[in-house]
């Protein structure tokens, strides 16, 4: 589509774009700023946005005063966790689903897209009760089991649809050369499936990372991820904002990151490919 | 070629995850479900039939119908904030601009904060009355400042999340308006169809689906807005910025009414079934496409 633009119009589009993109992502360049000031610069008024003394002693400090790192080992624990055992039981299902469809499988599909609907606000009370008479409040052992089942739905319906792109011809062929299911799965759909798994992993990694009920009513010192440790800066006592928007800045940048690598599927993945 | 053996396999490889998804729906469910008709607290452990009271206790609470409105403003004010400037910011971005691929990045960086940490910085830097961006950008122009989660509580609970889900709604809309068909569109404007009635008749139509995916699956994650409620305001002040869910929650963890809290949780689900029915049916269609 070789449409002529004018320069001007381009640049009037260009500008206008940067400075809403710029104003969008201000909060995350502010808290980024602000974790390199002392508390006192943090606080300054009118706010000092270049003409500071940076300063490192945030990042120390917000160790010294928690144990930080238990925190993020908590988190990449309760998210890897869960969506690896998530995987494993959704792996076999999608690709019985996408190869061996039968007549009810669409329902079944369906069906299990309808339980992502059900509010968790519903099963709170069942869950609290439980996990508190099975020992299981604020360990990570119990936040793996909710977000497991949590995103199992989304990790079917996605690893589904990128099976269901790969032809069966190839599987077919190879059971006809004597392939045993194992050696199927193994040599001739493991291959073309990866790159499908790993925007599911990426994905569900950073919606467990992310997740904020579960997290933050069932679990406290112990076993508190990175969403439930930070609301701990909630308390009114005092304002530490250096070291809130150092610990943000931590508990932000990975998922950023890998953020910025999924946008496509995280559209296929939060649509159920309703929208490509 | 189906044979029986591979359809065995097949159920096989489906069972633990049909199982396990059925187990964890149906008996939380099933134990709210009962939860709501009991009288049981967690400081009496004395359970007693309650019938319909719990229910009636629950909705006839003014902090109900408190929830219900602010539940509908929430979604409602964050719904027109993203789709609409969603819209705007996808058109935007599908022009030919300079640095697309960043102007990209930025825009959609808000959806992977997480919501705890969304809140905050919110709430500290930039809102507080003392400190904050906005007491300064105001002070700029010579307007006092506004102690926002004190006094618009609800409103500027829209505005964080709002900034949280906008990205959500530029995103999918973007990726629609990236399908769009530049013959049919270079064909209208040769026959003369200025910008306005190429959006309409021709954008708008092609966007309705994906316009329709994001209302109702950012609904479904609205309805459950909870995290960047307890870390702002707690509720407050009053009940002024008490949804559903967290009036759910204050009964249930905070007052330990066990049978109220679970009254209120099937009203969610009845709430969210209604929402759910709508999305399913897109989803389902677009599955036999």
């Amino acid at each position: 589509m070789a449409r002529s633009v004018s320069t001007s119009r381009r640049i009037t589009f260009t500008v206008v774009a940067w400075v809403i993109a710029l104003i969008l992502f201000f909060p995350i360049l502010w808290t980024i700023i602000t974790s390199f000031k002392s508390e006192g610069d943090a606080i300054a008024f009118p706010p000092v946005f270049l003409n500071f003394h940076w300063t490192l002693d945030s990042y120390r400090e917000v160790q010294e005063r928690s144990d930080y790192l238990l925190h993020v080992w908590n988190s990449a624990a309760v998210s890897f966790g869960s969506t690896l055992i998530a995987l494993l039981i959704s792996i076999p299902a999608a690709w019985a689903m996408a190869f061996n469809p039968g007549k009810r499988t669409k329902d079944i599909l369906m069906w299990m897209l309808s339980t992502k609907m059900m509010p968790a606000v519903a099963v709170l009370v069942p869950f609290y009760l439980a996990f508190k008479n099975l020992g299981l409040l604020d360990t990570k052992l119990g936040l793996i089991i909710i977000l497991t089942m949590m995103n199992l739905p989304i990790i079917v319906w996605m690893l589904y649809s990128y099976f269901k792109e790969i032809p069966g011809e190839i599987l077919e062929a190879a059971r006809m050369d004597g392939a045993t299911l194992g050696k199927e799965i193994v040599y001739v759909l493991a291959p073309m499936a990866v790159p499908g798994i790993a925007s599911t992993v990426l994905l569900n990694i950073i919606l467990s990372w992310n997740e904020a009920f579960w997290t933050l009513n069932l679990s406290a010192s112990q076993a508190a991820p990175l969403s439930t440790f930070i609301a701990s800066y909630s308390s009114p006592e005092g304002l530490f904002w250096a070291k809130l928007s150092a610990a943000s800045t931590l508990a932000i940048a990975p998922i950023l990151v890998m953020g910025w690598f999924s946008q496509k599927q995280l559209v296929r993945g939060l649509t159920f490919g309703a929208v490509k | 070629m189906a044979t029986i053996q591979m359809r065995t396999t097949a159920r096989a490889m489906m069972a633990p995850a049909v199982i396990l998804l059925l187990v964890w729906m149906a008996v939380p469910l099933a134990a709210t479900l009962y939860y709501s008709f009991q009288n049981y607290t967690l400081l009496n452990p004395v359970i007693s039939f309650a019938g319909l009271d719990n229910y009636y206790y629950f909705i006839t609470d003014p902090a109900f119908a408190s929830a219900v409105l602010n539940t509908i403003y929430l979604v409602g004010g964050v719904l027109l904030i993203t789709v609409i400037g969603g819209l705007f910011l996808a058109l935007l971005i599908d022009q030919p601009i300079f640095g697309q691929g960043i102007v990209r990045i930025l825009v959609i960086s808000p959806f992977f904060v997480m919501p705890t940490v969304a809140a905050l910085v919110w709430k500290n830097m930039l809102m507080n009355p003392i400190y904050g961006i906005f007491a300064w950008l105001f002070s700029l122009v010579g307007l006092p400042p506004v102690d926002f989660l004190a006094q618009i509580p609800l409103l500027s609970i829209i505005l964080i999340v709002a900034w949280q889900w906008l990205p959500f709604a530029t995103l999918i809309l973007l990726t629609a308006l990236q399908s769009l068909d530049g013959e049919q569109m270079e064909a209208a404007e040769m026959d003369g169809a200025g910008v306005v009635s190429r959006f309409i008749y021709l954008v708008l139509p092609h966007l309705s689906r994906a316009i329709t995916v994001v209302i109702l699956i950012e609904t479904i994650f609205l309805l459950g807005v909870f995290a960047e409620i307890l870390v702002t305001t707690n509720g407050g002040p009053g009940t002024a910025s008490t949804n559903l869910p967290f009036l759910v929650y204050t009964q249930a963890l905070l007052n330990f009414d066990v049978g109220s809290a679970s009254a209120g949780g099937i009203i969610a689900v009845v709430v969210a079934n209604i929402v759910a029915f709508f999305l399913m049916r897109i989803i389902g269609k677009n599955l036999e496409a």
